[in-house]
């Protein structure tokens, strides 16, 4: 009983943070302007992050915490890129 | 998932009610960002899970691993800090791109520069002090 509550909440938190992703993913393709675009892909790298960590719950195994570390620390570096791109026209002057 | 009858029930309940408010919040900015009619109004929708999206799946991660480990485990802390202090840095970032970006193609929605210092005349909109 416990472990039902536990499972069927998790697997229903993933279903909702895939369609999360599927409506950033839908912005992404249709956002009208650049900066749309970008806004949606830090906001999809977030969900992919979240994903991993109810992953690591569900498995329960420390493993999908290092992943959603690397995952949140790559999508701050790749957005401040693409905002100073969005900027300059080139990320490193 | 034969680890999770070993959890005592408080920790199981606590544990699926802060996963789905995570996930939940998520969600509901995910559909915000799809509703929203202009960019800058777009821009807050994703801080909801950002905030406490973040912060209520982090806290549901650090009550399952403490719970079935039988220790305090608190390294996810290190996500839910990471996350508050790096999303306003990079909004902030692409506000200010998405503002120039539109000044320099004079769209009606943005005031331009001199609009907002009547006194300070016509400033070139490279010179916005940015970057």
């Amino acid at each position: 009983m416990t472990a039902d509550i536990l499972v069927w909440s998790v697997i229903a938190a993933q279903i909702m943070l895939v369609v999360a992703m599927g409506c950033y993913a839908w912005r992404v393709v249709r956002g009208p302007r650049a900066q749309d675009r970008v806004l949606c892909l830090d906001a999809m790298y977030v969900c992919a992050m979240l994903l991993a960590l109810t992953v690591g719950i569900r498995t329960g195994s420390g493993v999908y915490f290092e992943a959603a570390l690397i995952i949140g620390v790559l999508g701050f570096a790749s957005s401040v890129a693409l905002a100073k791109f969005l900027m300059r026209g080139e990320v490193i002057e | 998932m034969t680890h999770a009858s070993d959890l005592p029930t408080w920790a199981a309940v606590l544990t699926a009610l802060l996963v789905l408010i995570g996930a939940g919040l998520t969600l509901a900015g995910a559909i915000g960002t799809l509703r929203f009619g202009s960019f800058y109004e777009r821009v807050h929708a994703p801080t909801l899970g950002t905030s406490w999206g973040t912060g209520a799946i982090a806290l549901a991660s650090i009550v399952f691993f403490s719970a079935l480990g039988s220790r305090v485990v608190v390294h996810e802390l290190l996500i839910a800090f990471f996350i508050t202090v790096t999303t306003p840095v990079t909004l902030m970032l692409l506000v200010r791109a998405a503002i120039y970006r539109d000044r320099t193609e004079g769209t009606a929605d943005v005031p331009a520069r001199s609009a907002l210092k009547p006194s300070g005349g016509n400033i070139a909109p490279g010179s916005d002090g940015a970057g």
